[in-house]
């Protein structure tokens, strides 16, 4: 009994002593969903990629004041439009101990791309990558891709050795019936940590790596991810001592928050601006009552429903001053903003009854409003229930389709939606394009799909595939301001405000807050 | 038909003239819950006139009179008596509004569920056999489904087959059908396994010998004898179905927000509850305690009273 | 008796199938998973592969063809969300659930028969009064505000009890308890004491109501003329008279709770089966659905067939076996 006790006694001495050379602390955090997989290809989602960054590493990668930087790749450069040229790090090893070479580069690019792959999208714009030496990889590319750097960085390479050997040289197929998946809680990347178990909803558990290429510019020894599904649940695992940060803290419990000594709140622009979407192109709306013609093909008409929305109302009351009212569909942080179009038109509702009168709607007319309603949006079912309100009045009778987002999104998509609400972040690539393609663009093939019904230019479209491929970066930016100026103008959709984040964490941690909401793990330092 | 034409006064007499109101004005705990349920329904009929704003006319809402504390508070308005909700909603008019929706969800569901339940219940216990099977097998069949997937069930189904604009005031019959289809079951199962027991017991094939119908039985001889454990469900029940409501709203279905209920009110407050703004989460939770509370003592009372073998 | 299980688990299989045809025509109505999955940024193009590959565009009845034909064979497809096989989800999900489930249905009838009994016998107490109006309050409050509450309450204010999971699990041949460890007992008890408190007020007032219908039968008041001592009158003759009502809620209760205990499942983060069930409802994860409910059916099944056998055991003159009235 003695000597167990001398034992712990001795190993508790050693930890101690262990902790005060290294300064190594854990990182126990929550967000509200689990990562898809630990498999960098299973599924192309943001989240997922945040988490996944800190384990494995792309060619490139963002770092934490939105600048992209050399990561796998030391430099690069253009050798033709369409070829690029990738100078490969020498001396990194996976967390296996296998070396880091242009095979492994070839291979994740087979894998990524192959038939059942669900992430061949993001690599759609290189047709192959060609191993030049052991160190040098050409990427070959379809046509000049402006962002592809952008994209590289989600794009992360595996091992091809571990792969192979585990079975795992496919990507998981999700129409085979059975399919055991090693990579969906093993990871071996070249990453500043690595993972050492996953269960899939209930934690994630990392160390760090102590062979990481990188100088290392965080103090922790392991970092603990829970998914916590419940807003208040996670504020009080939070408030409670058995999390040391959180993402995505409900703005009304930010005063809560602040008033705790032991928390600090970490507040900062998020990248995804937040507006209403409407269908101009249909002969007549499905939900209104207006017959034989479609109140929002006019652009006085869709003039007045800005006009009638009181967005700093929103933002005080609503958003709890957490907003910044916006005026184009691209932040600030994102690149290709424009700051001398970012100016609202006023809030006017006499303006707008006379537009709406102009129009040939004196009385107004009735329109469904389609909304998620589970915070896929900050708030987005109370910020739809405070325009219904203004809407009305301005004679504008709405009525609320409130929708679990998977329904609400699954709906746009489709196009059943004659007025909806969407927010765009133009995240990964942190590009304005992401928005021009998606968004922007008349619906045609691969592109406009979040435009279904929306406003359309072939102009504009015109223009967007110049933004597309354009390397020089002062051209580009003209054209895009010149896309932005178009859409403004059009009024094409109502643009209402800019989210901000809404993070807490332990005093004695600093996380720092990049616009695209990553936790980048390997910035983080914890309590000395 | 004469013999319920014929029982009708005999049951309002024995409520009056019996000593059945004599034991009612003798407990003040049944008197009181009596006023109140009353006061309630009054409340919730009575809405449109009573509450002092329409919280259901969205055009009437100011966004700038959100999250005001009570009259009483430092930073009240005395326009808004129990303060606003986040939307600028006088609280007190959401609830007398609120309410009236949640009454009508809880009694027609409870209503709707209670009377698929007992007649397939009867019927299957009574019968047995094939009929028996069936509808058993319809109840595993309807117990797999969770509420929240019976309300997108019916929900899809009616949007789909009726035309969009009727939707805002379909949502509440989808709720109230939703709500009812999930909980016979418990009506039908109970009442089968009672049946079961008073099948067998000697008045009940005394009554068979004698001739008489399955259908005068089950009404005249097995009904009362099983609608004991009913009534308990049902009282329970009738809460269970504002909940029912409330979680759906939480789960992010259930009444338009536009026009919420008193569960929507709930829940609405149940996200502010970090924040101090106490007052949309604790006026409607009272309210919505008292009610069930009124509702459910008064049912226990009443089954007592009416229950011959009690008295 | 054993022909009639076998036949009563025959006929389980229709109840299966009957739900996942439901299922199906269900899915229509969930959203679209394509769009969760590939993320905004995909082209329409892109979606519209993904939706062929994973047969989404086809009919209805091809879809729900081949969803039988590979269930049969035990195999129930790859998660959409989770990105693995469903039926290893739904193994690692059911030791939480029933663990949970369990110790809370444990928890309602070792409250609630009591309770039930008590008030019955005292049905005029200030105590009986007080317990009734008590619970009452504790299920007018919905289950999602009760749960926060606790974890204010115990987690946030008095520092106790952990506010979410499971704790520390020890796994045991395949099955992961939490009963072992003290931080996984601790972190049982807040969702349990939520999960239980609306089945004990369920069964308190349950027993409570055939208590006093059989207290003031025949049979009672001849067992008592004939001597029998009070205490064997109340627990011995009159509570298991209570018990066919009493057992058919139980067996419900229960059932549902494993099935459906998404809201307390949803505010402790407890990884059981409720949890899994509502993030594939929002996600649109098609194959843990259907599979998920096949599994929910083939439980109530079994739980009724429990039930009707219990029937027999508690009060031998039903016949369940031998159902046909003559007329």
């Amino acid at each position: 009994m003695l000597q167990k006790k001398a034992i712990a006694l001795a190993l508790a001495a050693f930890a101690l002593g262990g902790a005060a050379a290294s300064e190594a602390a854990v990182l126990r955090w929550a967000h509200s969903t689990d990562i898809s997989s630990a498999d960098p290809y299973g599924r192309r989602e943001d989240f997922t990629l945040s988490v996944l960054g800190n384990v494995y590493e792309g060619l490139v990668r963002w770092n934490d004041r939105q600048q992209l930087e050399p990561a796998l790749a030391e430099s690069w450069e253009i050798v033709e439009p369409t070829r690029w040229r990738f100078h490969l790090r020498r001396g990194v090893k996976f967390h296996n101990g296998n070396a880091f070479d242009a095979d492994d580069v070839v291979f994740s690019f087979q894998r990524a791309t192959a038939p059942k792959s669900n992430f061949k999208g993001l690599l759609e714009p290189v047709r192959e990558v060609r191993k030049v030496d052991d160190h040098t990889v050409d990427l070959v590319l379809k046509a000049p891709h402006a962002i592809l750097l952008n994209d590289l960085a989600g794009w992360f390479i595996m091992d091809r050795e571990w792969c192979i050997e585990h079975g795992a040289a496919e990507p998981i197929d999700l129409a085979s019936a059975e399919q055991k998946a090693y990579t969906a809680n093993h990871a071996n990347g070249t990453g500043p940590f690595m993972l050492k178990s996953r269960e899939p909803d209930v934690s994630i558990v990392a160390v760090a790596n102590p062979g990481w290429w990188d100088t290392p510019r965080h103090n922790l020894s392991e970092v603990v991810y829970t998914p916590i599904r419940s807003d208040a649940t996670r504020v009080a695992a939070l408030l409670s001592g058995q999390l040391d940060f959180i993402r995505g803290v409900p703005l009304a419990d930010v005063p809560r928050l602040e008033q705790n000594p032991d928390i600090r709140m970490l507040e900062g622009p998020h990248a995804r601006v937040v507006f209403l979407g409407m269908n101009a192109r249909d002969p007549e709306l499905k939900s209104s009552d207006v017959r034989g013609r479609n109140p929002f093909a006019d652009i006085r008409v869709r003039t007045a429903l800005y006009q009638a929305i009181n967005e700093d109302a929103i933002k005080k009351s609503v958003m709890r001053g957490r907003a910044r009212p916006a005026a184009i569909a691209v932040a600030p942080q994102t690149h290709g903003y424009d700051a001398s179009l970012d100016v609202r038109l006023p809030y006017d509702p006499e303006v707008a009854k006379a537009l709406l009168a102009e129009a040939g709607y004196p009385n107004g007319f009735a329109v469904e409003l389609g909304c998620p309603n589970n915070g896929s949006l900050i708030n987005d079912e109370q910020i739809c229930q405070a325009l219904v309100a203004m809407l009305g009045k301005v004679g504008v009778r709405v009525s609320l389709r409130a929708q679990p987002s998977t329904q609400h999104y699954g709906a746009l998509l489709k196009g059943e939606l004659d007025m909806w609400m969407l927010g765009w972040a133009s995240l990964p690539a942190g590009d304005v394009s992401a928005l021009f393609t998606a968004v922007v663009h008349s619906p045609n093939g691969s592109l406009g799909a979040y435009n279904p019904k929306g406003w359309s230019d072939p102009g504009l479209d015109a223009l967007i595939t110049q933004v597309g491929t354009e390397y020089d970066p002062g051209k580009r930016q003209a054209l895009i301001s010149e896309a932005l100026r178009r859409h403004r103008e059009a009024v094409a959709v109502l643009p209402l405000h800019q989210q901000q984040l809404t993070w807490a964490a332990r005093k004695g941690f600093t996380v720092p807050q990049p616009a695209d909401e990553y936790v980048r793990w390997w910035t983080v330092t914890g309590p000395k | 038909m004469s013999t319920v034409m014929n029982s009708r006064p005999g049951v309002l007499a024995r409520l009056l003239d019996s000593d059945l109101w004599y034991q009612f004005s003798r407990s003040p705990v049944t008197v009181a819950s009596a006023a109140l349920t009353l006061a309630f329904c009054l409340i919730a009929v009575f809405a449109t006139w009573l509450a002092p704003h329409d919280p259901f006319d969205p055009a009437s809402l100011d966004l700038l009179d959100a999250h005001l504390p009570p009259a009483w508070a430092a930073e009240g308005s005395a326009n808004y008596l129990l303060g606003t909700d986040d939307q600028g909603r006088d609280v007190l008019s959401a609830i007398m509004y609120g309410s009236r929706v949640s009454l009508l969800v809880a009694i027609a569901a409870t209503a709707l569920a209670m009377l698929i339940g007992v007649t397939l219940g009867l019927l299957a216990g009574y019968f047995g056999g094939r009929l028996d099977g069936l509808i058993m097998r319809i109840a595993d069949v309807q117990l797999s489904f969770p509420t929240i997937l019976l309300a997108l069930l019916i929900d899809g189904v009616v949007r789909s087959a009726l035309s969009k604009e009727l939707h805002d005031t379909l949502s509440l019959y989808v709720l109230i059908f939703a709500i009812a289809v999930s909980n016979w079951v418990q009506y039908a199962r109970t009442v089968r396994g009672s049946t079961l027991v008073e099948r067998s017991k000697e008045y009940v094939q005394a009554a068979r010998v004698m001739g008489l119908s399955p259908l005068t039985i089950l009404r005249r001889h097995v009904l009362p004898n099983v609608m004991g454990p009913v009534l308990v469900i049902a009282t329970l029940g009738f809460c269970n179905a504002i909940i029912a409501e409330a979680t759906l709203s939480f789960l992010g279905l259930g009444v338009p927000p536009t026009q919420p209920s008193l569960g929507t009110l709930i829940r609405i407050g149940n996200e502010l509850l970090f924040s101090g703004e106490w007052w949309i989460t604790v006026f409607p939770g009272v309210y919505l305690v008292a009610m069930v509370l009124a509702v459910n003592l008064l049912g226990d009372w009443l089954r007592d009273a009416l229950n011959p073998k009690l008295r | 008796m054993l022909a009639y299980v076998i036949r009563r688990l025959t006929s389980g299989l229709f109840v299966m199938l009957a739900v996942a045809f439901i299922a199906f025509l269900l899915f229509n109505f969930v959203g679209d998973p394509v769009n969760n999955m590939l993320g905004e940024n995909a082209t329409a193009e892109q979606r519209a592969e993904l939706q062929h590959k994973l047969g989404l565009d086809q009919p209805f009845p091809l879809q729900f063809a081949r969803f039988v034909g590979n269930a049969a064979q035990g195999e129930f497809g790859i998660s959409y969300r989770n990105l693995q096989p469903v039926s290893e989800l739904l193994e690692a999900r059911l030791p939480a659930t029933l663990e949970l489930s369990v110790v809370a249905a444990l928890l309602a009838l070792a409250l609630g028969i009591p309770m039930g009994v008590y008030t019955a016998l005292h049905r005029d107490g200030v105590l009986a009064r007080l317990c009734q109006m008590v619970s009452l309050i504790g299920v007018s409050i919905p289950s999602f505000l009760t749960g926060i509450l606790l974890i204010l309450v115990f987690s946030v204010t008095l520092n106790w009890l952990p506010s979410f999971g499971r704790g520390e699990v020890v796994t045991l041949g395949g099955w992961s308890t939490g009963l072992l460890t003290a931080s996984g007992l601790k972190s049982l008890i807040l969702p349990a004491v939520t999960l239980a408190l609306f089945q004990m007020t369920m069964i308190m007032r349950l027993v409570r109501s055939e208590m006093l219908e059989v207290l003031r039968t025949d049979y009672i008041k001849f067992a008592r003329a004939r001597g029998i001592r009070e205490r064997s009158v109340r627990f011995r003759h009159a509570l298991k008279n209570t018990l066919v009502p009493v057992i058919t809620i139980i067996g419900l209760q229960l059932g549902a709770v494993i099935a459906f205990a998404i809201i307390t499942e949803t505010v402790f983060q407890w990884p059981g089966m409720g949890l899994l069930l509502i993030q594939a409802i929002t996600f649109g994860d098609i194959p843990v659905i259907a599979a998920y409910l096949v599994l929910v059916a083939f439980l109530f099944v079994l739980i009724n067939l429990i039930v009707d056998l219990l029937y027999y055991v508690v009060d031998p003159r039903i016949r369940i076996d031998r159902g046909v009235v003559a007329l």
